[in-house]
């Protein structure tokens, strides 16, 4: 009664079809592989990632597969223990920038008037510069770790989902079920919570998942930018900036490259098809079309 | 029915606002426009300035020597020298009054004003990013035109894995391979740098290398300068190409979907007038702001690309700041990069309300 019927079917109705899609599938698989790798890296990995036992820059073959850097250390096991780095805190960046960005746009869009111009002229100002620009600067400028490249990247990111809440938040502000909840006595916290709330988690959910690829590349940028991961932690972007040192051993900067590519891809097959599935627009567009 | 009663009230609203306000639509459109850059432009400002003074170290210890720092005289005036005695506002103002003087303050590495150092490395970035945007439109647009067109087909998906690749491969990383196999293995791309160091540079005219040596006449320098610009190019423009074939494909399946392209095709049209007189032209109007946007993109790339293959631009500049916590060099490209991006978007937004006077009356 009080929420919006069709939001409902839209999110969970539509899944089932988002799941027919191949490249869902293969998406959902990788990441899931990742999320597995993650977890369980002390089992996987050959050898401790921070050990310098091997010979040094050995090619890849028996005993480690994917070669060795510089100081002798596993590149395999340190591959498979970067996902431990770089997956949780991607994830907890994805879900800071959604928590800060959707809270501050649904008040810019619910209150207006003073909250809407602040919010919103702050986000301007974020989407004034470019992104690894503006993450590079913040980063530069509260010192380079790990800890301030995550801060850094939240910056730039919230504000995308500040636009969004607020857009779809002011579609639904003026509906009759928000009004009649008002008048029945709801406060705005909870106005915002049972009635507008379901009418907007679907596109900010394909907006967070298509963001997970964004997320981890500029993290993993700025760690090659040496504003991020500190050695020697296994952190991809790390592992490619040491690489470029090297870069005749192509084994060395390789492998971290293609560990980023495949989590942002597997993140972006999923993130696309869920917005293709979810998106009313697109898919009343669709079956308009196929007349 | 719904589109005529809102297509009426449009009209019946238009002249109200005209005799409202007095001045042009378009005329009131551009003013905006460009007082809102000028206001972010200003708060771009704020924000480098308010993170140089985030920055824990303290800019006396890190300027004046031991000995000098022994001696509060000496680091009394040096604070008074340089403004730092003052309240924050007073020495945002200065550093205000700076900028519009084209100081930048002076780079902790390289010893020289950022302004100059900038001026240097600008033209060889620009060069760089307008050669990837050039690659990027008329790629990214001729895909997303056939990916539409065959929608649903084998074209559509290989193009849509192959552009959800392009938006998710590090850039860092790209740029590092195609080095290492197209210049280190296979020896087809000429190495680092803008041109061959045997040939040397054209005389500086505009700073970008191609057209000076067109100026100068020089050809084989002319030939260099471009075989140097490709690769860094490409690696730079994948991202966008990938962006802007995704754009175009949902920008065209809307319009082909509208009801005067039905009746320019029931009436029988060749597909060919269709496609460009009817579809294109309205739907490449919405790809100028997403390009406008995916400047932003390239400009970041820079910095990601230039280092690996030693560019001379504003990209390598910043690595080398950002990596030495240089912060004068660093703020000053965020400044400058901003202020770019900012006229860029500015131009787009401008065009775009000229092309589709729709947008002026928002």
């Amino acid at each position: 009664m009080k929420r919006d019927p069709l939001a409902r079917k839209g999110l969970l109705g539509r899944l089932p079809e988002a799941w027919r899609q191949p490249l869902a599938v293969v998406g959902g698989v990788v990441a899931l592989a990742w999320l597995v790798v993650a977890l369980a890296a002390p089992l996987l990995a050959p050898h401790d990632p921070l050990a310098q036992e091997l010979p040094r820059l050995a090619p890849p073959g028996p005993g480690h597969w994917f070669g060795t850097d510089q100081l002798g250390r596993d590149i395999l096991s340190r591959v498979l223990y970067g996902a431990r780095v770089s997956i949780p805190l991607t994830l907890l960046l994805v879900v800071l920038s959604v928590l800060i960005g959707g809270l501050l746009g649904a008040c810019a869009g619910y209150f207006g008037r003073w909250a809407d111009e602040t919010i919103m002229r702050v986000a301007d100002l974020v989407f004034a510069f470019p992104t690894v620009i503006l993450a590079m600067v913040v980063a530069a400028a509260l010192g380079a770790s790990l800890v301030n490249a995550v801060l850094a990247v939240l910056v730039v990111a919230w504000p995308a989902y500040a636009r969004v809440t607020r857009g779809l938040v002011l579609g639904v502000r003026e509906r009759e079920f928000v009004l009649s909840g008002r008048l029945l006595g709801f406060s705005a916290w909870r106005s915002l919570r049972v009635d507008v709330l379901p009418n907007v988690t679907g596109p900010v959910l394909v907006l967070a998942t298509l963001d997970i690829g964004t997320a981890l590349l500029l993290l993993s940028g700025l760690s090659f930018l040496g504003l991020g991961a500190k050695p020697p932690s296994p952190e991809w972007g790390a592992m490619v900036a040491g690489g470029v040192e090297v870069f005749d051993s192509w084994w060395v900067a390789t492998f971290p490259g293609l560990a980023i590519l495949t989590v942002v891809l597997a993140f972006n097959f999923l993130g696309d098809t869920l917005r293709d599935a979810l998106d009313p627009r697109t898919a009343r567009a669709i079956k308009e079309r196929a007349l | 029915m719904s589109a005529m009663t809102s297509a009426k009230e449009a009209a019946d609203a238009a002249p109200r606002v005209r005799r409202g306000r007095g001045a042009h639509p378009l005329a009131r459109f551009l003013f905006r426009r460009i007082l809102t850059a000028v206001l972010l432009a200003w708060g771009i400002t704020l924000v480098t300035f308010v993170l140089t003074n985030l920055v824990p170290g303290d800019p006396v210890t890190a300027n004046l020597g031991q000995r000098a720092l022994g001696d509060p005289a000496i680091v009394a005036q040096w604070r008074a020298e340089h403004g730092l005695d003052k309240p924050l506002w007073e020495q945002y103002a200065l550093h205000l009054r700076g900028l519009v003087q084209g100081d930048f303050g002076v780079s902790q590495q390289s010893h020289r004003p950022v302004a100059e150092d900038l001026a240097q490395f600008v033209p060889a970035t620009l060069e760089l990013a307008g050669a990837a945007i050039a690659v990027s439109l008329v790629l990214g647009v001729a895909f997303g035109v056939v990916a539409a067109l065959r929608r649903d087909r084998l074209p559509d998906h290989v193009l849509r894995v192959l552009s959800l690749i392009g938006i998710s491969v590090p850039t860092f990383w790209l740029a590092l391979v195609a080095f290492y196999v197209f210049f280190y293995r296979l020896q087809i791309t000429p190495g680092s740098g803008r041109v061959d160091p045997a040939l040397g540079e054209a005389p500086a005219v505009t700073g970008l290398q191609t057209v000076d040596a067109l100026i100068a006449g020089q050809w084989d320098v002319f030939v260099s300068a471009v075989g140097h610009l490709i690769t860094p190019a490409l690696v730079l423009a994948l991202y966008t190409i990938g962006l802007l074939t995704r754009f175009t494909r949902s920008a065209v399946l809307e319009v082909l979907g509208q009801d005067y392209v039905r009746a320019a095709r029931a009436k029988g049209l060749p597909g060919r007038v269709i496609l460009f007189r009817y579809v294109l032209r309205s739907a490449l109007v919405p790809v100028i702001t997403v390009a406008g946007l995916a400047f932003g993109s390239l400009l970041s790339g820079t910095v990601l690309v230039e280092a690996i293959f030693a560019w001379p631009g504003v990209g390598q500049y910043a690595y080398k700041s950002a990596t030495t916590l240089d912060l004068p060099a660093v703020m000053g490209v965020g400044l400058v990069v901003g202020v770019v991006y900012l006229v860029i978007n500015l131009i787009v937004d401008v065009l775009y309300g000229v092309i589709d006077p729709r947008v002026r009356l928002q």
